[in-house]
C-alpha cells in the first residue's frame, strides 16, 4: 500500500510520488485493456467451467462403470503442472506444420486458424486449458455435494411422480447451493488471478498480440520485474485486491441464504 | 574408547580450521557475481583459476543466480554491505546501477579512458563518462545470418546472399507451401520477439538511409520515410514476397533448428545451441548489405563493474581482477568457451578469429555495429512487436503503425530521462 504511493526501481531510494502511480494507471489505455481482459476471463471462465463440471458430475454420479478409472481421468489435469500443460496446449495451437489442431484442419483442406496470434481468438484459446485444468477439482466438489443430498428427498419425489428435470431444478440444485457458492467464489478468484497459462502460452510476447490476452496479474508482474516500476506495480496490486474483494463480497451477497 | 576418538576428531577439526584461518588472514577474498548460464560459468571458473595462479594472495569466489532473481539480489545485497565486489551487468542497466550508487567508476590510472577508447571496439564508449570508465565488457555480441546448408544444396543454391535483394530471391526459392497456402518451410524466419527488432533498429533503418535515434539515443527518429520503407520491407517479407511468417513454428530459432527455415538472423550466443542440434547443417554469413554494399549491425554486451562495497585491499584486488577479465587472454578464453566475441579488435581481428567460418561473420560485423542505448529493452521491443501486429492483424498502414510505435517509444525514453 505504501509503495503504491512511491517511486521505486528496486535499486535506488524510494521517493514519494503521491497519487502519480494511480493517475498513470487511470490514463493508461493498456491498463483498461488489461482490466477488461481480466473480467472476460472471469465472466466466460466461471460459468462455463461450472456448467461443464456440474454436467459431468451429475452424470458421473449415476455411473458405476469403471468409476475409479474415470475419476483418475478427470482429476489428472488438475494435478498436472499448469506450466507443462500450457506448453502442450501451446503446441496444439501452433500453425501448420506443427500444430495439432491446424494439422487436423489442413488434413480436411480447411484453412488454418490463428489461435494464439490473433486478437480475437487468443483469449478463448488460453481460457480453454485453464477451464479444462480446473474441472477435476470442481467435479469432485460437486459430486461430494450431490452425494450429501439425502436420498429420502429423491424417493419422496419419485413417489409423487415428479419428472427428472423438476427433480434437478427443485431438489438437486437448491440443495447444492452451498457447494455452488463455494465453487463460484473459488473459481472466480482463480480466473481473476490467471497467470501461468497466459505467461507460458505467449511467452515470446507475454500477454498476446497487442495485449489481447494480458490479465492484470501479468501486467503487475511485468511492471514490477521487467520495468522495475515497483510503485506502479503496487498501485495495480491494490486495484486487483479491491476487485477481488468486491467480486467476492458481491457473489456472497447474491448467493446468500435467504 | 569412543570418547577419545571423538576428542581426537574435535581437536583435528579445530587445528585444521585454525590453519585455514591463518592463511586466509594474508589473503584477500573478493566475490564475483553473475547470472547463471552454463558456458559463462565454466569460462569464469577458468578465468578465476588462471587469475588466482598469478595472484596467489587473492581468492575469487563466484556466485551465480538464475537470471530472473539477479537484479533483486544485487540490489538487496550491496547496500547491506554483502554481495559482490565485482559484478556483471547488462550494458543497458548501467544508468540504473550508477544512479543507485551500486557501482563505482574504474580508477583512471589503471583504466585510462583514452587508451580504452583506442583499444576496444567503439560501441564500448557508451560506458565512459568524462575521464572515467564505469564498466568494461569481456565480450560482445553481434548479429549474423545463419543459413541451412542442406536446404541450400537441395535447392541448388551456391552460396549465402550478399545483399537484401539476393536474400529475397533465395528466400523465395526456399519457401514451400502446402495445398492450402500455408507455409511448411520458410525462406527466412521472422519475429520481432527474437532478434529482428535489433535488425530493424540498427540494421534495416540505417540501410534504408535513416538514423533510428538522435541525440545520443534520447529521441526516436525511425518515424521517417526511410524508417517507413525499412518497416515496409520487413513486413513485406511475410506478405507480398512471402518468404516467411511471424509465428511460424512458434519461435524463429525453433524453425531454424528443426530444419524448416532456410535463413535465420540471430546473435552469436545461438552458436552453442545450434552446435548441439543433431542433424542440422548450418553456416553463418554477415547480415545482407544493400545494393550499394552498405551494411549495418547491432551489438550488445554484458559488462563487469566494481561495486561500492569493495574498499581498501578488496578494492585493489577487484581492480586487479577487472584488469585480468578485460585482458586479451581472458577474451580469447571467453570466445573459445562461451562463443562470445572479444571486445578488443586486437583479439577479435586476429587472422584466425576473423577468418573463422563461424565467428568470422560476427566479428567482421562488429566493425559496422551500433549499440542501442535501451532504457527498458523489453518494453521497447514490445513497441516494435505491436507495430508489426497492428499491420498484420488489424490491417493498419505501415506509416500509421510506425508513428504510434515511435510515439510510444519516445514516451518510454522521456519517462526514463526526466526521472534521472
Amino acid at each position: 500500500m505504501v509503495i503504491s504511493f512511491q517511486d521505486w526501481n528496486l535499486l535506488g531510494d524510494r521517493t514519494w510520488a503521491g497519487w502519480k502511480n494511480y493517475e498513470k494507471l487511470w490514463n493508461n489505455p493498456v491498463f483498461w485493456q488489461v482490466f477488461r481482459n481480466t473480467f472476460v476471463y472471469l465472466i466466460l471462465g466461471t460459468p462455463i467451467s461450472l456448467v461443464i463440471s456440474f454436467f459431468i458430475a451429475y452424470h458421473l454420479d449415476k455411473t458405476r462403470f469403471m468409476h475409479g478409472f474415470i475419476r483418475m481421468l478427470y482429476f489428472l489435469p488438475f494435478m498436472t503442472s499448469a506450466v507443462a500443460m500450457a506448453w502442450v496446449w501451446r503446441w496444439f495451437y501452433q500453425p501448420v506444420p506443427i500444430g495439432l489442431f491446424n494439422n487436423a484442419l489442413a488434413q480436411f483442406g480447411i484453412p488454418q486458424i490463428e489461435f494464439l496470434r490473433s486478437t480475437t481468438n487468443a483469449l478463448p484459446a488460453i481460457l480453454a486449458p485453464a477451464v479444462w485444468a480446473g474441472l477435476g477439482f470442481q467435479i469432485i466438489i460437486f459430486m461430494a455435494g450431490i452425494r450429501a443430498i439425502p436420498q429420502s428427498y429423491y424417493e419422496a419425489a419419485r413417489i409423487d411422480g415428479v419428472s427428472k428435470t423438476a427433480t434437478l431444478f427443485e431438489i438437486t440444485l437448491p440443495l447444492l447451493k452451498p457447494t455452488i457458492v463455494f465453487l463460484v467464489v473459488f473459481s472466480s478468484i482463480g480466473f481473476l488471478r490467471i497467470f501461468d497459462q497466459v505467461f507460458n502460452m505467449t511467452s515470446g510476447d507475454p500477454g498476446g498480440p497487442l495485449n489481447s490476452t494480458k490479465p492484470l496479474v501479468l501486467q503487475i508482474y511485468q511492471s514490477a520485474f521487467t520495468d522495475f516500476d515497483m510503485g506502479y506495480a503496487a498501485a495495480q496490486t491494490v486495484v486487483l485486491f479491491l476487485i477481488l474483494l468486491c467480486v467476492s463480497l458481491f457473489q456472497l451477497y447474491l448467493l446468500r441464504d435467504r | 574408547m569412543k570418547f577419545t576418538k571423538m576428542k581426537a576428531l574435535v581437536f583435528a577439526t579445530a587445528t585444521s580450521t585454525t590453519a585455514l584461518f591463518s592463511t586466509a588472514a594474508h589473503a584477500v577474498e573478493i566475490e564475483y557475481w553473475q547470472y547463471f548460464f552454463g558456458a559463462r560459468v565454466t569460462a569464469m571458473e577458468q578465468l578465476i583459476e588462471n587469475f588466482e595462479a598469478v595472484n596467489p594472495d587473492i581468492t575469487v569466489t563466484m556466485t551465480h543466480f538464475p537470471y530472473a532473481d539477479y537484479r533483486t539480489k544485487v540490489a538487496a545485497a550491496i547496500p547491506a554491505g554483502e554481495g559482490p565486489d565485482v559484478v556483471q551487468l547488462f550494458y543497458g542497466w548501467l544508468n540504473d546501477y550508477k544512479a543507485a550508487s551500486l557501482i563505482q567508476p574504474l580508477p583512471a590510472d589503471s583504466f585510462d579512458a583514452d587508451t580504452i577508447d583506442a583499444e576496444f571496439f567503439p560501441m564500448v564508449s557508451a560506458m565512459r563518462e568524462g575521464e572515467n570508465y564505469w564498466a568494461l565488457p569481456t565480450a560482445v555480441r553481434s548479429l549474423a545470418l545463419f543459413y541451412n546448408t542442406r536446404l541450400f544444396d537441395d535447392a541448388g543454391i551456391d552460396g549465402p546472399p550478399e545483399t537484401l535483394d539476393e536474400m529475397l530471391e533465395i528466400g523465395a526459392q526456399l519457401t514451400k507451401r502446402d495445398g492450402a497456402g500455408n507455409i511448411t518451410q520458410a525462406g527466412l524466419t521472422m519475429g520481432m520477439t527474437a532478434q529482428d527488432h535489433h535488425w530493424f533498429r540498427e540494421g534495416l533503418v540505417r540501410q534504408f538511409g535513416g538514423e533510428p535515434y538522435l541525440n545520443d539515443y534520447t529521441t526516436v527518429n525511425y518515424n521517417t520515410p526511410e524508417g517507413v520503407s525499412a518497416m515496409e520491407f520487413y513486413v513485406g517479407l511475410g506478405e507480398e514476397n512471402g518468404i516467411g511468417a511471424v509465428g511460424f513454428m512458434d519461435e524463429p530459432q525453433a524453425a531454424f533448428k528443426a530444419g524448416r527455415a532456410g535463413m535465420h538472423i540471430d546473435g552469436s550466443f545461438r552458436i552453442g545451441s545450434l552446435n548441439k542440434t543433431r542433424g542440422l547443417k548450418w553456416a553463418v554469413t554477415e547480415l545482407p548489405a544493400t545494393g550499394e554494399g552498405m551494411r549495418s549491425n547491432y551489438s550488445s554486451y554484458w559488462v563487469n563493474a566494481i561495486t561500492t562495497k569493495a574498499e581498501d585491499e578488496k578494492y585493489d584486488a577487484a581492480v586487479k581482477f577487472m584488469q585480468y577479465v578485460t585482458s586479451d587472454e581472458a577474451m580469447q578464453i571467453w570466445l573459445d568457451v562461451v562463443g562470445e566475441l572479444p571486445a578488443k579488435p586486437s583479439v577479435g581481428l586476429t587472422e584466425a578469429n576473423s577468418n573463422d567460418a563461424t565467428y568470422g561473420p560476427f566479428i567482421r560485423g562488429l566493425a559496422y555495429a551500433n549499440t542501442t542505448k535501451f532504457v527498458n529493452e523489453s518494453a521497447q521491443r514490445k513497441v516494435l512487436i505491436d507495430a508489426v501486429e497492428r499491420v498484420k492483424l488489424q490491417g493498419m498502414s505501415v506509416a500509421d503503425s510506425l508513428a504510434i510505435a515511435a510515439a510510444a517509444e519516445q514516451e518510454l525514453l522521456d519517462a526514463f530521462y526526466t526521472s534521472k
